[in-house]
């Protein structure tokens, strides 16, 4: 498949933008600036970027409780995440969610999620509507791999293959859900094969890859605006940081050769060096790229600083509408 | 005397019926290595091995159903749902199979398990990380509901609640796990729907659960510098709920606050506070005031937060309003 050279540049971007967002939100968290449950995403950018990038501005997004990725990738600014993580009200749920709760709707972000699966059948239903409306839009719908074990995971995708939703269902399989390695959890080597069980296409590929995550969105977005239904793609990756960020360092669950293997296919390193390679970017300017990102995420901390806390008396606000 | 947490003495707990009923195991996410949610059952699986201490996959469902199968066998499992959040994920299995298997099969079986989980609002974990959604197993009945607030009795229940041949809902709370105090290295059992009273007094009976029982005898010990004279009662078990000591107390007081963390749109509080109405008018010399969290979702944010918690200041507040009258 031919991928232009923009496009490309613009992964390597994506990616780098959600690595030091990752970085910098881990940061604040340890210096105690940021509270909650902060599931970082580090290692694991080459599956948002390489899905989104085949979806328009107006598909929808379903995404995780370690959503802060798929939420950049979809369009989500520095600004009113950071503020969100503050939990000031020039975030994007006015502090009300956190980074649990993460929702864009005028991006058509529908929301990262606290209850592991919980999206999965909200999605069917998003793209229920699509269909039932006529109008040309799909549905990304990121989960990990200890979410496919959810009772919601069995009845969003069946259903969404009955009603023949335009689903893509994305399976982040970092290994691990929290402290359980895969072989606990289920008996597979390919979580993709569970598509057989609901009728629709599967297939797993190196999540880690960006160019190759990319290529099996396309074909699996291709399939589903053809109107041939929900489609479950696996991208098999690693999850590099704890589980959250509060989560101590002495908990050593992992084998640390494991992690340092994986620490290995880092998917930014990968993309970088083959287009430096190629001569489609220079050092110089990944270093350019860099800096502005981090002076993006400076203003957008200096933002949140700086933004009003909500008011106590605003307690029972946006309960009901 | 030795003092450990209510954590230690949970856990304490685990390995004393583990080492001396091999009935018993343990079955939750991420309950090996880590000890669960809240490290609870953290080196148990040195202890007693992959077969009593069991990391399952993220299917609540799965796992109170292994609960109840295996109860209903002749086992007597304990499982872990790592957030009271999530038993919403299971809540079939808790509310229509675990609480009526027994009722249904005329008491042909009995299903003596125990699920423990825990509530409570901290640390800005957020509307999906800090509800307090035990009212609906009060409303369910032939579940036991236990929530300890102590060292002593947290150890003493959990006993009870595996040695007990009714299904039970164990509820921890997420900002009480570090707090110590004197609990006996012998095994006992506290029995279930015995209240505690944690402070005699006079003049105001506060009936407080979990972390609130800290908050009302904190505030009580203040109040005893303005002679007032408070009595703080502890139910322990919420179902069945030991009326009798709460009703003595409020004969003798005349004046009631219930201080419990679910909401109070038919939280427990209300349930106390329509129980103390209905079989107590004559002897209420000011209207009942009920303390829980407030009627919304717990917020981010931490100044929301902390106005989300109900705690001393409320405590304070209710007693002017009871005082008054
Ligand atoms: C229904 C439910 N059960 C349990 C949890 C607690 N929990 C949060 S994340 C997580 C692990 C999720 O694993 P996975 O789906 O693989 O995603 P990952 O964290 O690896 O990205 C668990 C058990 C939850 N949030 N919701
Ligand atoms: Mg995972």
């Amino acid at each position: 498949m031919k991928i232009s050279n923009d496009d490309k540049i613009k992964m390597l971007w994506e990616m780098m933008r959600i690595r030091q967002f990752e970085e910098r939100a881990g940061e604040l968290y340890v210096a105690g600036i940021i509270t909650g449950a902060l599931h970082a995403s580090n290692g694991q950018e080459a599956v948002p970027v390489g899905v989104i990038m085949n979806l328009k501005e107006d598909d929808y997004l379903q995404s995780s409780h370690r959503g802060h990725g798929h939420v950049l990738a979809k369009g989500g600014e520095f600004k009113p995440m950071m503020a969100e993580l503050f939990g000031k009200i020039t975030g994007y749920c006015k502090g009300r969610g956190g980074s649990m709760h993460f929702a864009y709707v005028e991006k058509n972000i529908l929301g990262t999620n606290g209850i592991v699966g919980g999206g999965i059948p909200i999605a069917a239903g998003v793209g229920y509507s699509i269909v039932y409306k006529g109008t040309n839009q799909m549905v990304a719908c990121f989960l990990g791999d200890g979410a496919a074990n959810t009772g919601a995971f069995h009845e969003g995708i069946n259903f969404a293959a009955v009603v023949n939703a335009p689903v893509l269902f994305v399976i982040e399989n970092n290994q691990w859900a929290i402290s359980v390695p895969r072989k606990w959890s289920d008996r597979l080597v390919d979580l993709s094969k569970r598509a057989a069980a609901y009728g629709i296409l599967g297939e797993t590929v190196d999540g880690n890859d960006v160019l190759a995550v990319y290529e099996a969105a396309n074909k699996a977005v291709k399939e589903i605006r053809a109107g041939n239904g929900p489609v479950l793609l696996e991208c098999k990756t690693y999850r590099w940081k704890g589980h959250h960020a509060g989560e101590p360092a002495s908990l050593q669950y992992r084998d640390p050769k494991e992690v340092e293997a994986w620490l290995k296919k880092c998917p930014i390193k990968k993309l970088e060096k083959a287009l430096l390679e190629e001569k489609i970017i220079s050092e110089a300017e990944i270093e350019e790229m860099t800096k502005k990102i981090e002076q993006e995420l400076d203003e957008a901390v200096e933002f949140a600083k700086k933004s009003p806390l909500p008011e106590a008396a605003s307690l029972h606000d946006h309960l009901y509408v | 005397m030795r003092e450990i947490t209510v954590r230690e003495a949970l856990r304490e707990s685990l390995r004393y019926n583990l080492a001396h009923n091999d009935k018993v195991f343990l079955a939750g996410e991420d309950v090996s290595v880590v000890g669960g949610g809240m490290g609870v059952s953290k080196g148990l699986i040195d202890e007693f091995g992959e077969k009593r201490i069991v990391d399952t996959p993220i299917s609540e469902n799965a796992i109170v159903g292994l609960g109840i199968g295996a109860a209903l066998t002749g086992l007597r499992p304990v499982v872990e749902i790592m957030y009271i959040d999530f038993v919403t994920c299971c809540a079939d299995m808790i509310l229509n199979q675990m609480a009526k298997i027994h009722f249904i099969f005329g008491g042909q079986v009995k299903v003596p398990m125990v699920l423990k989980t825990v509530s409570g609002t901290s640390g800005g974990n957020a509307a999906q990380h800090s509800n307090n959604f035990y009212p609906m197993f009060l409303n369910t009945p032939g579940l036991v509901v236990m929530a300890p607030s102590t060292p002593y009795d947290s150890k003493g229940m959990f006993n009870m609640a595996i040695e007990d041949d009714n299904p039970v809902i164990f509820i921890e709370h997420k900002r009480i796990y570090n707090i110590k105090g004197h609990v006996p290295e012998d095994h006992y059992t506290v029995p279930i729907g015995v209240a505690d009273v944690k402070k005699e007094g006079q003049d105001i009976t506060i009936v407080a659960t979990q972390a609130l029982v800290y908050d009302a005898l904190s505030v009580a010990e203040d109040m005893e510098e303005e002679g007032i004279s408070i009595e703080v009662i502890d139910p322990r078990t919420l179902n069945p709920l030991d009326k009798a000591t709460i009703f003595e107390s409020v004969k003798k007081t005349g004046r009631l606050i219930i201080a419990d963390e679910s909401c109070l749109n038919c939280g427990f509080a209300s349930e106390v506070a329509s129980s103390v109405a209905e079989e107590m008018f004559d002897y209420l010399d000011a209207p009942v005031v009920r303390i829980g969290s407030p009627d919304t979702s717990a917020p981010y944010s931490h100044p929301l937060e902390l106005e989300y918690i109900p705690g001393k200041e409320e405590i304070r507040e209710a007693i002017k309003k009871v005082k008054k009258i």
